[in-house]
């Protein structure tokens, strides 16, 4: 690992610490409040790739288990990670590996679609195979197809942020391109 | 101070870090096969009193809980509502243990005390190329981050105001932008002091890339 990986990922965590800060958005007609921190999955895979991603993010699940209060609200420690919601947190790595893993793979071409496609896919859909029967087997009893309408109201805020995660992936790619595209010949990517 | 230890010298502080991670891992499994409602009230109780034990203001404990309450309600409802009572109560029961042994754990044990015992344990994935080391450096950079970055948040956003842009998210890809030009000096910085070099000729070899 290079030092400018090392910075890169500990400054991503960071910004990701801070997007805990900002306030929660309620928007109009959507039920769930809104909050920017999924946004930062999205972004951490997107433009730092698979790999810079996954530890970014896997930095910030440890700091929210060693109790640093990172997490929208000020809050963090063990409790949030064995908590209902849980596996959305421990799913955040996962997710930044799975958008950096598409990003890279259509990185020549990359446009807004591909971006979008690529964030709602692991940013989104990822966080809900992991966090969603985590929810359902921490809460017990209730059957897992009893609990899989109560993603949909994550939805409308979800395809919001994935837009607004795709318009920044392409504007920083233009601006400021970090990620080495992945070859489907699977030429391993130089250090 | 970003952290949510409650200093003490109780004998719940006093405890290796390693030993309440373990408890927590065995007594939080042992939950999740507990039906018996009065078992697992005897737990919560136990841990209330490990609270007292830790004399922990009610105030910090409430903070920390306060996060995964709502969910907590939503969930014992939600399993009142579809199922059955008796097994709601069994469900906000063993979460609340779980919860705030963990909570307990974050509140007693320095940040530190988990780092090494984390470094300690990530031992193994070297074999990933994972460098145990690296991590309490990785979270001094993080810490050290925040309020600069949290800085430029706010004046990316009051810059925007300014032009009259509307409050928003707007303000994200320049801040994005602002942090990773941060990190061509931070990465530079880094390199002069010689941190994050690749690493020792020795262990080059047993790398395994993934």
């Amino acid at each position: 690992m290079r030092p400018k990986d090392i910075a890169l990922i500990a400054l991503f965590t960071a910004l990701m610490c801070v997007l805990g800060l900002t306030p929660r958005i309620q928007l109009p007609l959507l039920p769930a409040p809104f909050t920017a921190q999924t946004l930062g999955v999205i972004l951490a895979g997107g433009i730092l790739g698979a790999r810079r991603g996954f530890a970014s993010m896997a930095l910030f699940v440890l700091l929210v288990a060693i109790g640093a209060p990172v997490l929208v609200g000020g809050v963090g420690g063990l409790g949030m990670i064995l908590g209902p919601t849980g596996g959305f947190i421990i799913a955040y790595p996962f997710g930044a590996l799975v958008t950096g893993l598409l990003i890279e793979r259509w990185w020549p071409k990359l446009n807004y679609l591909t971006a979008f496609l690529a964030g709602f896919i692991g940013g989104a859909l990822v966080l809900y195979v992991i966090g969603q029967p985590w929810l359902i087997t921490v809460s017990a009893k209730v059957s897992l197809a009893d609990g899989w309408w109560s993603w949909i109201v994550y939805l409308p805020g979800d395809l919001i942020k994935t837009a607004i995660a795709a318009g920044i992936i392409v504007t920083v790619k233009k601006a400021y391109p970090l990620i080495t595209p992945r070859r489907t010949d699977a030429t391993p990517a130089a250090a | 101070m970003l952290s949510l230890y409650q200093p003490g010298t109780s004998p719940v502080h006093r405890c290796p870090a390693w030993v309440k991670l373990l408890a927590m891992l065995v007594l939080g499994t042992a939950a999740f096969f507990l039906t018996d409602l009065r078992v697992l009230g005897a737990g919560l109780a136990v841990v209330i009193g490990a609270y007292a034990v830790a004399r922990i203001p009610i105030a910090a404990a409430w903070k920390l809980l306060r996060g995964v309450l709502v969910m907590l309600v939503i969930v014992v409802l939600a399993q009142g509502l579809l199922g059955d009572w008796p097994t709601a109560a069994q469900v906000g029961i063993r979460l609340l243990l779980v919860i705030g042994l963990a909570n307990l754990i974050t509140l007693t044990t320095t940040q530190t005390a988990i780092v090494d015992t984390v470094e300690r344990i990530a031992t193994p994935l070297r074999v990933f190329g994972v460098r145990p080391d690296r991590i309490g450096l990785l979270i001094a950079l993080v810490f050290r981050f925040i309020p600069v970055i949290a800085t430029e948040a706010a004046r990316v956003r009051e810059a925007h105001e300014a032009r009259g842009v509307r409050p928003g998210l707007s303000y994200l890809a320049p801040l994005v932008i602002r942090t990773l030009r941060m990190a061509d000096g931070l990465g530079e910085a880094l390199e002069v002091r010689g941190v994050g070099e690749d690493d020792p000729p020795r262990r080059r070899g047993a790398r395994v890339r993934g």
